[in-house]
């Protein structure tokens, strides 16, 4: 299936990562949004509301995040393609209903610009340190999709990949942005709707009497419906069966949660999302994702002038980790250099896969600015050593 | 009770039905509740007014947050949503407006809609959002064991209030009113067939609508309280319970001992959230307008 012409701004644009995050949300077909407003995201549902009238769908601010995160999730199972977009204190707000999208399987997309915390922290300077709770942040064992841009366009390009996925998988998708990709301005080219490929919603084909809403197919995957046709369907929040009632019960439990987290294994083996350069030759791999990705990008060229055979694995999408390629290189390289806006989250994961095979060096940064390519430098030059 | 009093013929008895269990998931009984719980009661009555209603039934949809009400979604025959505490209205919210064919039915506790979902309650409200909110009011949170809540009465004892509740509590027909909906009304679960014609009544009208219902929680509010059983409860609500339509909402707050003023207060026409969203963008943007079309198509 291909986008719906109506929301898709086809042409070359210079456009900021918030607004062309916007009109991925609208090319992808999303047609209802919720917000609260909160810098540096709220350029996001601004864009959406000047652009949904004309579109055909609707922007609702709401009055608080918690009402943002859940209505979204009502549109859902009214049928619509929906999202919400925040930041900080927003997103750990919206945690809750982080978990009431993973366990009901309710499709949707929570945008979150990253800026600098803990609590109101750095409210128009970039971090990357929400990292870990979109992964872990809501109680129990879940899984969701993270995906990060480095810039307005991929922030157009992923945000599409990220409502695809999340129809796929039937799973929250995080679009992991930082304050600057999600303010910096650069050329976005957007395609024909045509050459847009959209996932359609997988909408049952059986009868209400034979359906059953959280049966899984092959993949794992149930069936969507939506309110209003005549499946007179449950759901709930607590540990249900495959009808949707609740069943407490450890058989139930068991069952639910690992399907929940396995469903999602045909992604993490063998679909990351990554963008790797220079690595059969290179000794010292830097990682990185997000802005931080672009000042990597330099300091890996600054060392390989200087000699040092350093090469680059840009994450794009961050859960599922990316473990089999991190486990790969750890096997033939010296050293990974790690730089994110934060104090060491994503590198632990790089230091669970390496398992002691290779060297892990974190270069931590507590946010409110990028790193310097020099500090980066250091780190690969100390490598390589 | 012997086979007599009920009235029904021995050998039919197969074969009869309640008749709300065709509103009911039967599949799911028997339910959770307490004997002499009132919550049933309220459930009873909402099946009656979906009967009479004449809606279809296909389209009427349930939203409950937590609690001993918050189950109610679960055994309504009908799409339905059980949520997380206190959202229950803003996931209505998301429902009706993505799918505006919907008649969006809340239906939650005391504590759910009116302290950790409080703000929404009164931002819907306000917005003249077209849900139908239904708050069985049993003056606690019974589910957690029995705390106290914005709506337990001054001088009652309550889990986590031993010594007695000293906080002012809500007025919640008088802040319906205030915040801005469209329909008012308050009953008890005593008054089964002037509950049952309010519900009718909101499921036919437009915008925001709010029924307050006061039921009992013998196993706990009034074990507590030294108040009986259901019975007991029953009785007190015939003995207090004062039938005052269009009474000053401000007039109707409760005590723990003292009259409960019971009616309609509010029935009133306001444009819902909808039609001043269209109405704002017809003016401003003309034919340039699409009318929301937020459903995705199949693939
Ligand atoms: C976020 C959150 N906080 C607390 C709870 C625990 N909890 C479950 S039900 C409930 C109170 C429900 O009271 P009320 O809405 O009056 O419903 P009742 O059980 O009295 O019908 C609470 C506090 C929860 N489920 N979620
Ligand atoms: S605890 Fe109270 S409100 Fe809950 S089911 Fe029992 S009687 Fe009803
Ligand atoms: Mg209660």
């Amino acid at each position: 299936m291909h986008a719906d012409p109506n929301g898709v701004l086809t042409g070359v644009h210079f456009l900021d990562g918030d607004h062309a995050c916007c009109e991925g949300t609208l090319a992808a077909g999303a047609r209802f949004a919720a917000g609260y407003p909160i810098t540096p995201s709220t350029e996001v549902v601004e864009r959406f509301a000047w652009r949904i009238p004309t579109v055909g769908g609707i922007f609702i601010q709401m009055e608080d995040e918690l009402a943002a995160s859940i209505a979204i999730q009502g549109a859902v199972w009214g049928g619509a393609k929906a999202f919400t977009v925040t930041s900080g204190p927003g997103f750990s707000l919206m945690m809750e209903h982080i978990g009431y999208a993973a366990i009901t399987e309710t499709p949707c997309v929570f945008v979150n610009v990253q800026r600098g915390g803990p609590s109101t922290g750095l409210p128009t300077l970039p971090a990357q340190a929400d990292m870990m709770q979109a992964k872990w942040g809501s109680h129990g064992d879940y899984s969701i999709i993270a995906l990060c841009p480095n810039s307005p366009q991929e922030c157009f390009d992923l945000t599409v990949t990220g409502f695809n996925l999340a129809e796929e998988f039937r799973v929250p998708v995080m679009m992991m942005l930082d304050e600057c990709v999600g303010h910096m301005t650069e050329k976005v080219v957007i395609p024909e709707a045509g050459q847009i490929a959209i996932t359609p919603r997988r909408f049952t084909y059986k009868s209400p009497a034979e359906f059953r809403l959280f049966e899984p197919r092959e993949d794992l995957v149930p069936d969507m419906v939506k309110a209003g046709d005549g499946y007179r369907f449950h759901v709930t929040g607590l540990t249900h069966d495959e009808r949707g009632y609740p069943s407490m019960n450890v058989e139930t439990q068991d069952r639910l949660v690992r399907r929940m987290r396995d469903k999602l294994k045909p992604f993490a083996n063998g679909r990351a999302v990554f963008e790797a350069e220079n690595l059969d030759d290179a000794e010292v791999v830097v990682v990185s994702y997000g802005i931080t990705s672009r000042v990597a990008q330099r300091a890996t060229q600054m060392a390989r002038a200087q000699g040092v055979r350093a090469g680059k694995f840009r994450i794009i999408s961050a859960w599922p980790f990316p473990e089999q390629h991190i486990r790969e290189l750890a096997g033939r390289v010296k050293a990974f250099v790690f730089p994110e806006l934060n104090l060491g989250q994503m590198v632990h994961e790089v230091e669970r896969c390496a398992a002691g095979r290779a060297k892990v060096i974190s270069v931590p940064h507590a946010g409110g600015s990028v790193h310097k390519p020099e500090v980066i430098l250091q780190a690969i030059l100390e490598a390589a050593r | 009770m012997s086979e007599a009093i009920l009235d029904i013929p021995l050998d039919s008895t197969k074969t009869a039905i309640n008749p709300v269990e065709p509103y009911l998931r039967m599949d799911r009984m028997p339910h959770i509740w307490c004997p002499g719980c009132g919550i049933g009661t309220t459930v009873n009555c909402f099946a009656r007014a979906l009967e009479s209603s004449g809606l279809n039934l296909d389209k009427v949809a349930i939203v409950s947050g937590i609690g001993c009400t918050g189950r109610v979604a679960g055994y309504a025959n009908l799409d339905s949503f059980h949520t997380t505490h206190g959202r229950a209205i803003p996931f209505a919210t998301g429902l009706k407006l993505s799918n505006p064919e919907l008649q969006v039915v809340v239906y939650s506790g005391d504590g759910d809609l009116f302290a950790i979902g409080g703000n929404h309650f009164i931002h819907a409200a306000r917005r003249n959002m077209d849900i139908k909110v239904i708050c069985v009011n049993n003056l606690t949170y019974a589910m957690t064991g029995g705390q106290t809540g914005p709506a337990t009465p001054t001088e009652v004892i309550s889990a986590t209030s031993p010594y007695g509740v000293f906080e002012p509590s809500f007025n919640l027909v008088q802040l319906a009113e205030a915040a801005g909906a469209s329909y008012v009304a308050r009953w008890t679960t005593y008054h089964v067939k002037q509950l049952s014609r309010s519900m009718e009544e909101v499921l036919h009208k437009k915008g925001f609508c709010f029924i307050e219902v006061l039921s009992p929680c013998p196993t706990l509010y009034q074990r507590r309280n030294k108040m009986g059983d259901g019975l007991d409860a029953m009785k007190f609500y015939k003995e207090v319970s004062k039938v005052r339509h269009g009474a000053p909402t401000s007039e109707c707050a409760l005590t723990r001992a003292g009259e409960i003023v019971v009616g309609k207060f509010v029935d009133r026409d306001r444009p819902d959230y909808l039609e001043l969203l269209n109405r704002q963008m017809t003016a401003t943007l003309g034919d340039r307008y699409a009318t929301p079309e937020v459903t995705c198509s199949e693939g």
